[in-house]
């Protein structure tokens, strides 16, 4: 079967084994427990990466990346099976940086920008290696299994309609269901 | 996990290398008529109650399969490029093998498949051959493969299927809305949509339970049995001889010989990586049709000093690729994919290689599932949405639900060009050479995706699609490669082959070699009916050969 799925990630990172899974899982429990919620990224990271992730999946219409604590998934990811990829978010960070000092002049902090400026700021970086990155963070944190700190309440699943279940029973959609029949 | 236990120093009947799809049918066929086993399998052991829904362990991370980490693969696409380390090939890494992860397509070669070069002639930059066994051949251990793992389907309903000896053992799986919606365009057109053959049970069988339509078959473990991997159906039934040693975490460095070219056993890293030689009267190679050419090319020595079995220099040439697009579909209602199998509903009217088309090749096409949440979001968007924002949410909600997939499975030329061969720089975590993969598409293959993908988008359109697209056929899209195939080949002639008819080293009397490797051409992918019909049958012919005294 023909995938684009880990092309991705064989080339940038594709690092773990099953011991990462259980310490990020392990590490999401302690984290929700000890109420303090980043291991790898100080709180100014956190809030600006979250201000990414929030445009590329924003709340407008409904929950989006920040309800879902996609950033949450990305710090528990770079505390465990993707611990190798702190440099480029450190670096990638830096670059967006210095991205939005260069069009906004005086501006805080990404966080800090109106919607507009952030979304002009993430389409000056649409082709770089760290918006792939991020948005290959996002999405995993979105729609992910939630025991990786992300995903909370199923926002994820919930938005593309998505279910978890074990069983299901036929029929299963619209076109396979005989009280349909002939109605297509 | 349960089963016998021998001493490295006690010779064992066979010595079995790969516990996958192959050596999982091997291990059985042989300890069940009375032969002492060894199974050497370089992943865990794991079993059900250790897999779980969770796409971020199964595909953002290596899950059941090979990790570069630890074993670096390089590819380049011929010999001038200096090969980059990319994860090229996939292969299931665990008891069971690939048939644990497998999305369970169960497809038998056609009768044509054998004799295609006497059928289309020669193709330019390929080595295109005849098979030396013909469907017959192998007909009696399909059905044999179908009964013993459990196979769903339904006999007769495919018109260009060769000829079989009994229908399946269990009725096909139900109907998707993908399946339903593809048969009705397919027939439209003409064409003769039948139900999908595949690995899962539709009904409880010796034992196992029923498919549960969770969803989570491509790319996971089945958390219920119902997947016939070779980890539940086979294997258990080798264990339960008390003649079969299945010994996990066991990767496998070289095949011993001596000194009149006999293999003698193989040494391997334990899970502790200290070296053990475990001494055997024949050795069974399974690795799959990357890493079975691998270990034979690490496996030289004075006396074989091209590889072992590589008098030919064939070993590790003619590399056959997972080949196929995807036509995707957005329509009105919703099919809620996610829920139960993969296929449900797969044609072959395109099948068969004809000249007048002008180039080498044909295909399957199949409707499925093939993304799941995040996956679905990264990779497979219609083309006009938007990368991220707003727009790309509501599309994004819009389209998971509402997509149909058709896949198509499409021929890949055998190229002596294309190659698995040992990386001169790169060394795996146990500081052996690591594979390099030398591919590219040959122009037919090209030709053969893109015909067969307007006759995708033709289907979906006949089912009344209201936008198509595909993620396109850039071999950068298509790596790793999952179906291995054709890099020990098999024929009569050892100049040009590298085992015989019956799956034996021309070149080592005991050594059997049974898996994808053996492949001469490439079917139509889905390779592992084939692969397991070629085990059963390689090691009915072994143990005739050991009875005869010729193994041991």
């Amino acid at each position: 079967m023909p995938s684009t799925r880990r092309l991705w990630l064989t080339q940038c990172a594709g690092l773990a084994i099953f011991a990462d899974l259980a310490a990020a899982q392990q590490h999401a429990q302690q984290a929700a427990r000890s109420g303090q919620p980043f291991e790898t990224l100080d709180p100014d990271e956190a809030r600006e990466i979250d201000a990414l992730a929030s445009q590329m999946v924003p709340s407008t219409d409904g929950p989006g990346a920040h309800e879902a604590g996609v950033v949450y998934f990305i710090d528990r990811a770079l505390s465990t099976f993707d611990s190798p990829l702190r440099d480029s978010y450190r670096t990638g960070l830096a670059g967006v940086q210095a991205k939005r000092t260069e069009m906004f002049p005086g501006s805080a902090s990404i966080a800090a920008l109106p919607a507009n400026q952030q979304i002009e700021l993430i389409r000056a970086i649409e082709n770089t290696e760290f918006f792939e990155l991020l948005r290959t963070h996002t999405l995993y944190g979105l729609l992910g299994n939630p025991s990786y700190g992300g995903n909370r309440d199923h926002i994820g699943w919930k938005l593309i309609g998505f279910d978890d279940r074990h069983v299901f029973q036929a029929p299963f959609g619209y076109y396979d269901d005989p009280a349909n029949g002939g109605a297509w | 996990m349960s089963g016998a236990s021998f001493r490295p120093s006690d010779p064992v009947d066979f010595l079995v290398i790969g516990a996958g799809a192959a050596g999982g049918v091997m291990a059985k066929e042989l300890s069940t008529a009375g032969f002492r086993v060894v199974v050497l399998e370089q992943g865990p052991y794991w079993t059900e109650k250790d897999y779980r829904h969770d796409e971020i362990q199964y595909t953002y991370l290596p899950g059941l399969t090979n990790d570069p980490k630890i074993q670096p693969i390089t590819h380049r696409r011929n010999d001038s490029e200096q090969a980059k380390p990319v994860k090229a090939v996939e292969y299931g890494r665990q008891v069971g093998g690939g048939s644990v992860h497998f999305t369970a397509n169960y497809w038998r070669f056609h009768e044509s498949d054998f004799h295609e070069r006497s059928q289309f002639g020669a193709v330019a930059g390929a080595d295109l051959a005849d098979w030396p066994i013909q469907y017959g051949d192998l007909e009696p251990y399909y059905t044999k493969a179908e009964y013993e793992l459990g196979i769903s389907g339904l006999a007769g309903a495919n018109p260009f299927e060769g000829p079989r000896s009994k229908p399946y053992p269990l009725p096909p799986m139900p109907v998707k809305s993908s399946g339903a919606l593809f048969e009705r365009a397919a027939k439209k057109l003409g064409l003769h949509p039948f139900p999908a053959p595949m690995a899962i049970l539709s009904q409880p069988y010796q034992g196992r339970a029923a498919c549960a339509h969770c969803g989570f078959c491509e790319s996971f473990g089945c958390e219920m049995g119902a997947k016939s991997s070779t980890l539940v159906s086979v294997i258990p039934m080798a264990e339960r001889t008390g003649r079969c040693e299945i010994r996990p975490d066991s990767y496998v460095r070289k095949i011993e010989t001596d000194a009149h070219g006999r293999a003698t056993g193989a040494v391997y890293f334990d899970a502790r990586r200290r070296e053990v030689f475990q001494r055997a009267k024949a050795v069974v190679l399974c690795a799959n049709g990357a890493e079975t050419a691998r270990l034979l090319l690490l496996s030289r020595s004075k006396r074989f000093p091209a590889g072992l079995a590589n008098s030919s220099g064939l070993v590790g040439k003619n590399l056959m690729w997972d080949m196929g697009g995807e036509a995707m579909g957005l329509f009105e209602h919703p099919l809620n994919e996610y829920k139960s199998i993969q296929v449900t509903r797969v044609l072959h009217d395109y099948y068969r290689a004809d000249p007048k088309r002008g180039f080498y090749g044909g295909g399957g096409i199949d409707a499925r599932f093939d993304y799941y949440p995040a996956g679905f979001a990264l990779h497979a968007m219609p083309p006009d949405a938007p990368k991220w924002g707003l727009e790309y949410k509501k599309m994004l909600s819009e389209s998971f639900n509402h997509t149909l997939t058709l896949l198509g499975h499409t021929s890949s030329l055998p190229q002596p060009r294309s190659s698995i061969s040992l990386d001169p720089d790169f060394k795996d975590a146990w500081g052996l050479a690591a594979m390099r993969v030398t591919y590219d598409f040959h122009p037919d293959d090209v030709a053969t995706m893109k015909w067969i993908l307007s006759k995708q988008f033709e289907i979906l359109e006949a089912a009344g699609a209201k936008k198509t697209w595909t993620t396109g056929i850039a071999l950068e899209s298509m790596l790793p490669s999952r179906h291995l195939m054709g890099t020990c080949r098999m024929g009569n002639d050892p100049a040009t082959s590298v085992v015989d008819r019956n799956s034996r080293a021309h070149d080592v009397p005991n050594l059997v070699i049974a898996d994808g490797s053996n492949f001469v051409t490439s079917g139509r992918q889905q390779p592992t009916a084939t692969i397991q019909a070629l085990a059963y049958r390689a090691a009915d012919l072994a143990m005739q050969a050991a009875r005869r005294g010729e193994l041991g």
